[in-house]
């Protein structure tokens, strides 16, 4: 077999658009959940996010309409969750959790109607450049916006939290809520933002997925990525440079598993398949097993409610 | 003019009233949402929830669905009163049903009293392993058991389809994903000529029996009540949190896999590639639903089975899409969760004073 360099270059590429809905997703929820707010909704929102840019896409035929309108959903539907943790002080496990089964059935139900309709092409940018540098042409060029977008985020999103103002407060929020309080920032207020914010990535990344990467609605087609990306926050000890680490891993796992069964190399396909899964388990443990690191490095009120006295 | 008052301590009557409202949100809300899609919403919500069980072949089958729901969220409540977010029940089940499916087969074409015990027992030594795992890696790794539950679901699933498609396939069974029929006496007996309904009632009833006693009448349901209000009280009471962890780990995991045993030594009688509707997900919300209380999982069991058949029912008389059951019972969590805002606050109604 030749190995064309090229051919290597796209690799890279096909492991880096797998990595987008996971970035997209991850550092979403890194901000709420440095909020001190946890969302185990984000597969929910993911779907709902699928759905809303698909139908939109078909119905009117405007992708910028399509991908905004995605992740509006995604903002509305975690506004249920907003509501529910922060002005009902309800539990965050069992909201998110809600959050993610609604999802789901409401995202079928919608996508009833749209099953089996071949979606659009997405334009992809600086598609002549592709061929001009070996290897490096097919990874930097001839991808779509959302694809750029996504790894830039990681670096905006922590450029956002280390050095602007809002950052500092979004951080104070989710490591002291009470201390925050009694400096005059309004935590339920900065919560609420925080939550409807990953809503809106969580939206997005699902659009990327029903609109870019397989181009068409599929039932159930987030097929667990929701989880992966909130493993992806652990995995990265809430940093979001290394969540580009961890979803690269992540990619890489799912193409190697494509490009193996295309080898024919002879282990049972559903072994290759459960490998992004059990991976994310053996990162996890070897993450925290180390209680100290994971303890300084996780935001201090995550998960808990916060509620003021009038 | 309305006033919020914080309540000095939580209402007990209100305790209990909560699911009830809960439910009858979703009620009016999923009328809403089938006035919404152009469904007439009282024809709709009769089909949803009357039709399916006005029969006797359709209370056999409310039973049917209630008994997995039931099963599982009482092991669950056991993990959720002591502070242990045991999501992956779906995954437990999974591998309760693999283990015991697989005894099941060896006893190939065998008669004998002593198999379905032994199946059963698979079932539950499988659910208990695989509910090990999350334990473990939270007891001594310090792992989120939330995410690798999870996790372990989708590796559960992928195991039984490899097995159902490859080695455990049926040789006869031109290349469909399932394996051959168990031994008659490797299946739990049916309880009535002509229903679907079988023996694995009993295993569900006993659960609830067993956990109420543990709850209220034990050492380690007193234990388990006082981490799930605080673990730091939990610690300076020096109970020993480690070993409680795995304990209601392993019982979750035993019930899910019973659970599993259930559903293919049920009217089934084999295994294939699904095996479940989402049961272990859907306990869940049955187990808060019964606000962990063993009757009241009875009665959650129930009324959530009814939003299984009444989204098939629907789905057949009136094409209404079948997921719509799912979007049922996100909205019950969603509205008992918020409804138990009235647990800690009061709404006052304060007339206007001039």
């Amino acid at each position: 077999m030749i190995i064309d360099i090229n051919f290597i270059g796209l690799i890279i590429a096909s492991i880096m658009a797998s990595a987008v809905p996971l970035i997209l997703a991850s550092c979403g929820e890194l901000i709420t959940e440095r909020s001190g707010v946890l969302n185990l909704g984000v597969e929910g929102m993911m779907i709902i996010g699928a759905i809303s840019g698909f139908a939109l896409m078909t119905v009117t035929g405007s992708l910028i309409i399509a991908i905004f309108g995605a992740m509006l959903a995604g903002v509305l539907i975690s506004t249920i969750f907003a509501f529910l943790t922060q002005t009902l002080i309800t539990n965050h496990v069992a909201t998110g959790l809600a959050l993610t089964i609604f999802g789901i059935g409401i995202s079928a139900m919608i996508g009833k109607n749209f099953v089996g309709i071949p979606g659009k092409e997405f334009p992809v940018l600086f598609e002549g450049l592709k061929d001009t540098i070996p290897l490096l042409g097919p990874i930097l060029f001839g991808h779509s916006i959302v694809f750029y977008f996504a790894f830039a985020l990681p670096f905006i999103t922590s450029y956002f939290l280390k050095k602007t103002k809002i950052g500092l407060i979004v951080r104070a929020v989710g490591d002291s809520p009470e201390s925050a309080s009694n400096q005059g920032i309004n935590v339920r207020l900065v919560r609420y933002a925080c939550i409807l914010y990953g809503g809106a990535m969580s939206g997005l990344a699902g659009a990327y997925l029903s609109m870019i990467y397989t181009p068409q609605w599929i039932e159930n087609m987030t097929g667990g990525r929701g989880w992966i990306a909130l493993a992806l926050v652990v995995f990265s000890t809430w940093n979001p440079i290394k969540i580009l680490i961890g979803a690269m891993i992540f990619g890489g796992l799912t193409i190697i598993q494509f490009h193996m069964q295309a080898i024919g190399v002879r282990i049972p396909v559903q072994f290759l398949t459960a490998l992004p899964y059990i991976v994310t388990i053996i990162v996890l443990v070897v993450i925290s097993r180390d209680s100290r690191k994971i303890r300084l490095s996780t935001p201090s009120s995550l998960g808990k409610s916060f509620h003021k006295d009038n | 003019m309305i006033k919020i008052v914080k309540r000095d301590q939580p209402s007990r009557a209100i305790f209990f009233f909560t699911p009830v409202l809960a439910i009858f949100l979703t009620l009016v809300a999923g009328g809403l949402i089938f006035f919404i899609l152009g469904f007439k919403p009282f024809e709709a919500l009769k089909f949803f929830f009357i039709v399916p069980i006005a029969d006797k072949y359709g209370f056999s089958e409310l039973l049917l669905k209630a008994t997995p729901l039931c099963l599982i969220a009482i092991g669950l409540s056991f993990c959720f009163k002591s502070n242990n977010w045991n999501i992956g029940a779906e995954g437990q089940l999974t591998f309760g049903a693999i283990v015991s499916g697989g005894v099941a087969l060896l006893f190939y074409e065998q008669e004998g009293f002593y198999i379905l015990p032994i199946v059963i027992l698979a079932g539950a030594i499988g659910g208990m392993l695989y509910a090990s795992i999350p334990a473990i890696l939270k007891t001594y790794f310090n792992t989120n058991e939330i995410l690798v539950s999870l996790m372990l679901v989708y590796v559960s699933k992928l195991i039984l389809d490899y097995l159902v498609v490859g080695p455990w396939s049926n040789p006869e069974g031109f290349n469909f994903p399932e394996t051959r029929q168990f031994s008659d006496s490797a299946k739990l007996p049916l309880l009535f000529e002509g229903l679907r309904i079988h023996a694995g009632i009993f295993l569900a009833l006993a659960a609830v029996v067993i956990s109420w006693f543990v709850f209220y009448k034990t050492y380690l349901g007193f234990q388990m009540k006082v981490s799930g209000f605080s673990l730091k009280t939990a610690k300076y009471a020096g109970y020993k949190g480690k070993k409680m962890i795995i304990l209601v780990f392993l019982i979750s995991g035993a019930c899910a896999g019973l659970a599993g045993v259930g559903e293919i030594t049920g009217p089934i009688g084999q295994l294939h590639r699904e095996i479940s509707p989402d049961y272990g997900f859907t306990a869940i919300i049955v187990a808060f639903l019964g606000r962990l209380h063993p009757v009241g999982i009875i009665f959650a069991s129930l009324v959530v089975a009814i939003t299984y058949l009444g989204a098939e029912t629907a789905q057949i008389f009136m094409q209404i899409p079948k997921y719509t059951g799912q979007v049922f019972q996100g909205m019950i969590l969603f509205f008992l969760l918020a409804s138990d805002y009235l647990l800690f606050f009061k709404i006052k109604f304060i007339g206007s004073k001039k």
